[in-house]
């Protein structure tokens, strides 16, 4: 069932189904965002900024990127 | 020309504008270089993914001290120092080798025309550091792998096989803990070992074909992975930029190949930092953590170190000690009248003498004696009136001397210590890109995205230094609201301390009005320019690095540091300052001066006339306009409309320059001007509204 990443639940584990197209796309691939990569959401602030957890990594992603990347739940 | 962050020793010039040349002959661009240094000496390159330790291990290769911080981005110019044999440098973090930013730009451009790279990758972050540790295998590039932040890694119960490694990457590895020290003795024989590593086989009849066009084996794989500035200057064409992401995807894959053979894992509870860091992004705890870090902070640099310690500081020693011992000593043979006021402890006057010296107070022994006695056992303020002009340029009232040396070593000199410790445990600890998480969505009103918190903040230090900061910013349209609300509404810290010891004077409802103007100010600067810049903010994705007790020694240092720039950067800039201040005064022409703006002054901005005095040193410096302010005798909602038309000049000459050359010729003279006319006009407004 794939959604958007930006409305993942806080404590909810992801498998990341698609990424936005464009240098982004490429950015994110280096960090090792990319399809099949599980991630975890740690926190969801107020206004949709998500810090995510992904191999012992924390990173910070608005809302904005993160609703153009989709995920299916694990 | 300042030197914002590091001495004379590294050189810091190179900037997107300016590329190395090429090593090889035939493609030759003409190209301005600093970074080409003495061509006998090979180039070492310090190489890695933001945050990872690199300036550690600058800093210890060179002897230097350029700024380390717990934040991705510190970095964001080549340093450059010598170290044996080679040419060393230090280059800003990057996640690949490639041109999305500006960070990369900078290190492409010097990882191209290294001779041999110390590739610094942290420990506990394989994975992901390890994409550049292939890319730059695959340019070709002679490298040398130290594995950094082993403490974190034991730490997390992670086991990392570094002959594997080595076997893998087929180059050199090394283990270290750069802050302890641990392991960097090795560093000489990595730097003798460098090798070119396994190349991923699949680039090679591709690399091949395209080196007899471009001439080098990391151009030509940049040129491959549609790098559009690199193809563009060997005239090609970019390929699509999905055969990139077909190339990138490999290596990821590699990558994660490697990583998987490496490093073992066992599960561990969380460590206490990692539940406070947590806590700092969390949406309940989030603000009050704020609220408590900005408490401590106005605790510290407003009350501590702005009122208690530079009360005595500066009225004091300064004043009272220092500035009476290098008068009085000039009065020796100098017609002089002296006036000494015995004050109260509210500065009220109880008892008042004037002592009159017309040969000297050589010639007249007794009555030095008797103003000395008079004095004595009170809080006294003295008065030193000379007859000689050349004698009041450089010891009067507003004597280049007497004055500089006041207002920079007892009144700025300690603000700017304060702020810098304080800014410097903030920095190391880790808590910036928290708050970076925080504010995203806010800052997004005025067009900017979390990570311009960084610059903003710094800004609190010294603007000059965090306009170069504003690189890390993603677009040019955010670079140039953040630059703009820097010069006009962030007050630097040698500037904030002056206010905050004049509003701590002028009692908390100006204080209250005072910081709403600037916020509210900055608010509408950063919102309409937002609406007039055409284009988008770019996204925030930010590595969180771990929280961090800061080092005692760093934070130290770097406070040093930087207050040994301020002092060197702003002491010039002063003398000169109180030199023309007195000039004036003693010609007559200050008052002059003071009649012409007194419509602008007076009328407009409603002060006394001689703020016009604290106006002028401000276009020089405006933490010098601010301690001009500092010795006027101004009702509190006057101090309100001086401090907001003043904090809205643009900070200082060195800032400006920095300005002109990050945000060219343009866009910078009109931030230039807008500051005075926008500084006049808020300010006004103030006063017609408040007084
Ligand atoms: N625990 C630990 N911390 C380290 C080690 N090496 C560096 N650090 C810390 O890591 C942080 C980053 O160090 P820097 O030298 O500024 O990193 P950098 O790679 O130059 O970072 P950028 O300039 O932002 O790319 C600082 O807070 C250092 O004190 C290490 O081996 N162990
Ligand atoms: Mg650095």
């Amino acid at each position: 069932m794939p959604m958007l990443l930006s409305t993942v639940r806080k404590g909810s584990r992801v498998r990341i189904a698609g990424l936005p197209l464009g240098d982004m796309r490429s950015q994110l691939i280096r960090l090792g965002l990319m399809e099949g990569t599980v991630v975890e959401c740690l926190e969801r602030l107020p206004g949709g900024t998500l810090v995510l957890l992904h191999s012992r990594q924390e990173v910070a992603v608005s809302t904005e990127l993160a609703a153009s990347i989709t995920v299916s739940s694990l | 020309m300042p030197s914002p962050i590091v001495d004379t020793g590294p050189e810091r010039a190179l900037t997107s504008k300016t590329h190395p040349p090429q090593p090889h002959a035939g493609h030759h661009h003409p190209r301005t270089d600093i970074l080409a240094g003495d061509p006998s000496k090979r180039k070492l390159v310090l190489v890695g993914n933001p945050n990872v330790g690199k300036s550690v291990f600058f800093n210890y290769l060179s002897g230097l001290y350029v700024d380390v911080s717990n934040f991705p981005g510190t970095t964001v110019e080549v340093a450059k120092a010598s170290y044996l044999e080679y040419d060393l440098y230090d280059t800003p973090g990057i996640y690949g080798v490639s041109s999305f930013n500006d960070e990369e730009t900078v290190a492409r451009d010097i990882i191209l025309n290294a001779d041999l790279i110390v590739n610094i990758v942290d420990g506990v972050h394989l994975e992901r550091d390890l994409f550049l540790t292939q890319q730059l295998i695959d340019m070709g590039k002679p490298v040398g792998v130290a594995v950094n932040m082993l403490d974190e890694a034991r730490h997390q119960k992670l086991d990392i096989d570094l002959a594997a490694l080595e076997r893998e990457l087929g180059v050199p590895v090394i283990g270290t803990v750069a802050t302890q020290r641990e392991g960097l003795d090795a560093i000489h024989d990595l730097i003798r070992s460098v090798r070119e590593g396994r190349q991923n086989p699949s680039l090679h009849a591709e690399l091949h074909r395209l080196l007899s066009v471009v001439g080098s084996q990391g151009e030509a794989l940049l040129v491959l992975e549609g790098d559009p500035v690199i193809a563009a200057r060997h005239g090609l064409k970019t390929v699509v930029s999905s055969s990139r992401d077909e190339l990138y995807i490999d290596r990821r894959n590699r990558v994660n190949t490697i990583v998987a053979q490496v490093v073992s894992h066992a599960q561990t509870g969380r460590r206490l930092s990692s539940l406070f860091g947590r806590a700092t992004v969390s949406p309940i705890w989030g603000l009050p953590i704020l609220a408590v870090i900005l408490f401590l902070l106005y605790q510290f640099v407003g009350v501590l170190v702005a009122q208690d310690l530079v009360g005595f500081t500066e009225s004091t020693v300064g004043n009272r000690i220092v500035e009476v011992a290098i008068k009085g000593a000039v009065a020796r043979n100098a017609a002089t009248e002296i006036t000494v006021e015995r004050v109260g402890a509210h500065d009220e006057i109880i008892a008042e003498r004037n002592f009159s010296f017309p040969d000297g107070r050589f010639a007249n022994p007794a009555l030095w004696k008797e103003a000395q006695d008079f004095a004595s056992g009170h809080t006294a303020n003295w008065t030193f009136k000379y007859s000689n002009p050349w004698i009041v340029v450089f010891f009067g009232e507003f004597g280049a001397i007497t004055m500089t040396l006041t207002y920079l070593l007892f009144l700025l000199m300690p603000l700017v210590i304060g702020f810098y410790l304080a800014l410097s445990v903030l920095e190391d600890s880790g808590y910036l890109p928290r708050l970076a998480t925080i504010v995203d969505r806010t800052l997004r009103v005025i067009g900017l995205n979390g990570r311009a918190i960084i610059p903003l903040i710094l800004g609190f230090g010294c603007v000059t230094m965090a306009t170069i900061t504003t690189r890390l910013l993603g677009t040019n349209r955010e670079k140039t609201i953040a630059t703009t609300i820097l010069q006009l509404a962030i007050p630097c810290s040698a500037q904030l301390g002056v206010i905050a010891a004049l509003l701590a004077t002028a009692g908390p409802a100006a204080t209250a009005i005072y910081a709403a103007v600037i916020f509210s100010f900055l608010v509408a600067v950063g919102t309409s320019m937002s609406r007039l810049i055409p284009g988008e903010t770019s996204a925030l994705l930010l590595d969180l690095p771990p929280m961090r007790f800061p080092r005692v020694g760093n934070v130290v240092q770097k406070t040093a540091y930087k207050t040994y720039f301020f002092m060197k950067e702003a002491s010039p800039w002063f003398f000169v300052g109180a030199l023309a201040v007195s000039i004036l005064q003693v010609t007559g022409a200050l008052v002059a001066v003071q009649d012409l703006l007194q419509p602008l002054v007076v009328s407009w901005l409603k002060l006394p006339k001689e703020a016009a005095t604290a106006f002028v040193m401000g276009l020089v410096r405006r933490d010098f306009g601010a301690a001009g302010l500092y010795s006027m005798d101004l009702s509190p909602y006057q101090t309100v409309a001086a401090l907001v038309t003043i904090t809205l000049f643009v900070p200082c000459i060195a800032s400006v320059v920095v300005m002109l050359k990050e945000r060219g010729l343009k866009e910078g003279m009109i931030i230039w001007t807008g500051s005075f006319v926008l500084a006049l006009v808020v300010g006004g407004l103030v006063a017609q509204l408040l007084i």
